[in-house]
């Protein structure tokens, strides 16, 4: 890509411009009304239009002045992150507090290249005592220690 | 006098049993994570909003006041000892501070910064104290194009002081502001901008959409570079000054203080910006500015003033006009909308307790600081110890129970790794998410005092230059904007971001 010569502006410049395409399509059906009686399509649309003249000029920037590429992405932690999250998400439902806490704080130690089996379970173990004393029995949050599928309520 | 009255008013309510505990866990968890690299106060109190539903919004904001200047101490610190900024507005005390510490003299360079500090704070608290009910009595007076055209002014104020690409930050900006409307619209109910999603009814969550910036995002930008840090932490020896250390002090502290009271008033000031500008002047002034990265303690004396002193004036907008100055101050509204006050120009009136309250316990979380932290150094460093692979799965269980335990609702949770994914995309392109919080505050505001300016003009969009205070808003706006644009004012700007 010859005529690439900033691929982080050029980036963010479609990024931009595609989240604006995204937000002005998502405004579709709403009423516009007039400049008197905005109705609840105005705002967005103009916005829309701000973010996409923005998300231009900064692809322009991009093409025209050199500048570095993004370095390398971390896969490992963005991955393992985002998953042991959702994780949390997912389990804590169906079984309980502890269960989502233990298996997310313990695939989030996977991301690390530090990781080390036995460290990892102690800070599984050590979190789980923690979050447990300060969460539940400290604040008095109202979270099922175990869930349904696991004999809890 | 009616100020004496009002600080009466306020020590009374700071100085109750539970506001002095959470001021002290705000400013001892402050310290904390101002010491510990990679967790600042954006993401802690992110983690910490959850938390405080529970408690009086006095105790509330008392506790997230005292962790933001807290971070301000604690980074210095570590910043001096170990030449390991642990926030972004000590690293430039980092520079003689370390270089002191270096030539043994790190129990001085400790010293100017608690004392500094503690000067510039109490002077901020008594500037808080004397200008923010007049500038709320003013702002009382402002119609809706009036504070449209304030939020613009700060909006685009916040830009063109922070670093890096103009545009990219303008469209951060706007992008903050469209996340911002999605969910109900105020005036017909209107489901919009919700993606099909009905979760989505209310909005994007805030505490989701801070914490998966600020604190998951962050994480994996951390997990790029895991290369050991070696710790070699300076010996503290006498944190006494002598009487000429101390004569050399008093200018920058008065210079710092003054410029930090300023700074930090303006939208998009705060800590960071105040103390390199700091820097910059104490170099410029000095009569031997070689001395300057080789352990001149006017160094650390100027910033150190500084940053702590536009920590506690960015409070002034926020309390005042219920508009953030910068993303920590999008947080304190964000938890006080939660708690159910509407942040603006009634809160000093309708809530003394509240505005007062906050205020006197700003030093007193100060003088709590001095007497936290000189003693406690050994522990600070030791903490640095503390591998980040071991605690960044900490920070991971934390946002994830706080996200959750908002609503109980684990389409919360998915947010959260949404904007996490997103923050970390975002900051690899090197478009910074702070504006992006700070229009996703603002968003709804903006909107309805646009809206309702155009109701009172009948549509006509004259009405935000025919009238004089909202003019001269938006010109300010206008001049701020062309200034940075411009290619001469555009070099230095990056020349003074670089050092």
């Amino acid at each position: 890509m010859g005529f690439v010569r900033n691929p982080k502006d050029v980036i963010s410049g479609l990024l931009f411009i595609a989240l604006a395409v995204l937000f002005a399509w998502q405004s579709r059906e709403l009423t516009i009304g007039t400049a008197m009686r905005m109705g609840p399509g105005y705002f967005p649309l103009l916005l829309s239009g701000l973010l996409g003249l923005f998300g231009l000029i900064v692809l322009v920037n991009g093409l025209r002045t050199p500048g570095e590429a993004p370095s390398g992405i971390v896969w490992r932690a963005l991955i393992l992150l985002t998953l042991s999250t959702l994780l949390f998400g997912f389990a804590m439902k169906p079984l309980g507090f502890l269960p989502a806490l233990g298996a997310s704080v313990f695939l989030s130690t996977l991301a690390s290249r530090k990781f080390h089996l036995m460290t990892a379970l102690i800070i599984t173990a050590v979190m789980c005592v923690f979050c447990w004393a300060v969460f539940i029995l400290g604040l008095g949050l109202p979270l099922p220690l175990l869930g349904p599928w696991l004999g809890g309520y | 006098m009616e100020l004496l009255d009002n600080l009466a008013l306020g020590f009374s309510v700071a100085l109750s049993l539970q506001n002095i505990l959470y001021c002290f866990v705000g400013v001892l968890l402050g310290t904390l994570i101002g010491v510990l690299p990679g967790l600042g106060p954006i993401a802690t109190i992110a983690m910490l909003l959850p938390i405080t539903f529970g408690l009086p919004p006095v105790s509330a904001l008392i506790m997230l006041a005292g962790i933001y200047y807290g971070a301000q101490y604690g980074g210095s610190t570590t910043a001096i000892l170990i030449n390991l900024p642990g926030e972004s507005s000590s690293v430039v005390t980092a520079i003689d501070g370390h270089q002191m510490a270096r030539q043994g003299r790190a129990g001085a360079a400790l010293a100017t910064a608690a004392l500094g500090s503690f000067f510039a704070g109490t002077v901020a608290t008594f500037l808080l104290a004397l200008f923010a009910p007049p500038l709320a009595d003013l702002a009382l007076k402002f119609g809706p194009p009036e504070y449209f055209a304030l939020m613009v002014l700060g909006l685009v104020a916040s830009v063109t002081l922070a670093s890096g690409s103009v545009v990219k930050a303008l469209a951060m900006i706007v992008l903050g502001l469209l996340l911002g409307l999605s969910g109900q619209d105020i005036y017909t109910g209107v489901p919009r901008l919700t993606f099909e999603v009905d979760e989505l009814a209310d909005g994007f969550d805030f505490v989701a959409l801070a914490m998966g910036m600020f604190g998951i995002g962050e994480i994996i930008r951390n997990l790029e570079d895991e290369s050991q840090r070696s710790l070699v932490a300076a010996k503290v020896k006498s944190l006494m000054l002598t009487k000429d250390e101390f004569k050399q002090i008093i200018a920058p502290v008065l210079r710092g203080t003054i410029l930090g009271s300023f700074l930090g008033i303006l939208p998009g000031g705060g800590a960071m910006l105040s103390s390199f500008a700091a820097y910059s002047i104490e170099k410029k002034v000095s009569r031997t500015p070689m001395r300057f990265g080789r352990g001149a303690i006017e160094g650390v004396a100027g910033p150190e003033s500084a940053n702590n002193a536009g920590a506690q004036t960015s409070f002034i907008p926020m309390l005042t006009l219920g508009i953030p100055s910068n993303p920590v101050m999008a947080l304190m509204i964000g938890a006080l909308i939660i708690q159910g006050i509407t942040p603006g120009p009634n809160v000093v009136t309708d809530k003394p307790d509240l505005f007062w309250g906050v205020i006197a316990s700003m030093w007193i979380g100060n003088f709590m600081l001095v007497l936290l932290n000189l003693p406690l150094i050994g522990l600070w460093v030791r903490l640095l110890t503390v591998p980040y692979h071991v605690m960044y799965p900490a920070i991971i269980a934390f946002c994830c129970i706080g996200v959750y335990s908002v609503n109980n609702n684990t389409f919360d949770v998915y947010t959260m790794a949404l904007f996490g994914v997103l923050g970390y995309a975002l900051v690899k392109l090197d478009c910074e998410p702070a504006p992006l919080l700070l229009g996703f505050v603002i968003g709804p505001m903006l909107e309805e005092y646009l809206r309702r300016a155009m109701l009172i003009s009948r549509g006509d969009p004259m009405v935000f230059i025919t009238r004089p205070i909202s003019a001269t808003l938006l010109l300010l706006a206008a001049v701020a904007l062309v200034m940075v644009l411009l290619p001469a004012v555009r070099k230095t700007r990056e020349e003074a971001f670089k050092e």
